[in-house]
């Protein structure tokens, strides 16, 4: 049987402790073991926070919202911002050696690096909104 | 209430900091910048940072290591990392920051690498 987790955040960093808090909740109800649980919590604090920080810039009257689905696929997160977007191809890779350095531009990594898929896309009502699964 | 604890210690000229709790974003990275830069302040630029108590850290905790480092060596000194956790390790190994960081799991090695 399939189970959904909504919930809808303001653009503050204390969001992310929430969300977070949130979604190893519903994880540790279905059941799921360290690994995973370190990876779908390491997968929403870092889109929560690109959310927040980049999509809509702090904006408090902009929302985040974070859909936590299981499905025979495994677990999927959704997270949506309301921000002007940015295209995520132009992110610079934070392994090459000039980037090494720098202070920011790691977290779209971690989600690659540690959930199965991540699709990324600008639903109709603007916004970015970034796909994860977790396969089980 | 803040996510991380510092605690400062001198051994000979090398400067231990034993972080316990999260370095993530808000709260526990800028509390490791301001610390970091206190001691560059006061002319304190070996800095040992002992991440044994470091349960969880975010892609912002990272730059924040990477700020701490350039801002050490700026001053013409040196930040190592101590006792990485398991997970801490694969995130720089994960980023490549391994490549960049000198690392230690035992205090002895470490404090002598800065003769």
């Amino acid at each position: 049987m399939s189970e959904i987790r909504e919930i809808t955040l303001p653009s503050r960093i204390e969001s992310v402790e929430q969300a977070a808090a949130s979604a190893e909740e519903f994880a540790k109800s279905r059941g799921y073991g360290d690994g995973v649980l370190f990876a779908i919590d390491l997968a929403v604090r870092e889109s929560v926070a690109n959310a927040i920080n980049h999509g809509n810039k702090f904006d408090e009257e902009k929302k985040v919202e974070l859909r936590l689905a299981e499905s025979e696929q495994g677990l999927e997160i959704t997270v949506r911002d309301y921000g002007a977007g940015f295209v995520v191809d132009e992110i610079p890779d934070p392994t090459n050696p000039e980037n090494l350095l720098k202070t920011n531009g790691r977290g779209i990594l971690f989600m690659n690096s540690f959930m199965d898929e991540v699709e990324w896309s600008n639903p109709p009502g603007g916004g970015l909104s970034v796909k994860m699964l977790k396969k089980l | 209430m803040s996510d991380i604890t510092i605690t400062e210690r001198q051994a000979g000229d090398v400067t231990v900091l034993d972080l316990e709790g999260k370095v993530t974003i808000g709260e526990g990275s800028v509390e490791l910048r301001t610390t970091i830069r206190r001691l560059l302040g006061e002319g304190k630029n070996k800095i040992l940072l002992n991440l044994a108590g470091v349960g969880y850290i975010d892609s912002s905790g990272i730059g924040e290591l990477v700020s701490s480092f350039t801002a050490v060596k700026k001053e013409g000194g040196t930040l190592k990392l101590l006792n990485l956790t398991q997970k801490i390790q694969d995130l720089l190994a994960i980023t490549k920051l391994l490549t960049v960081f000198d690392t230690f799991d035992d205090e002895a090695s470490a404090l002598s690498s800065y003769n």
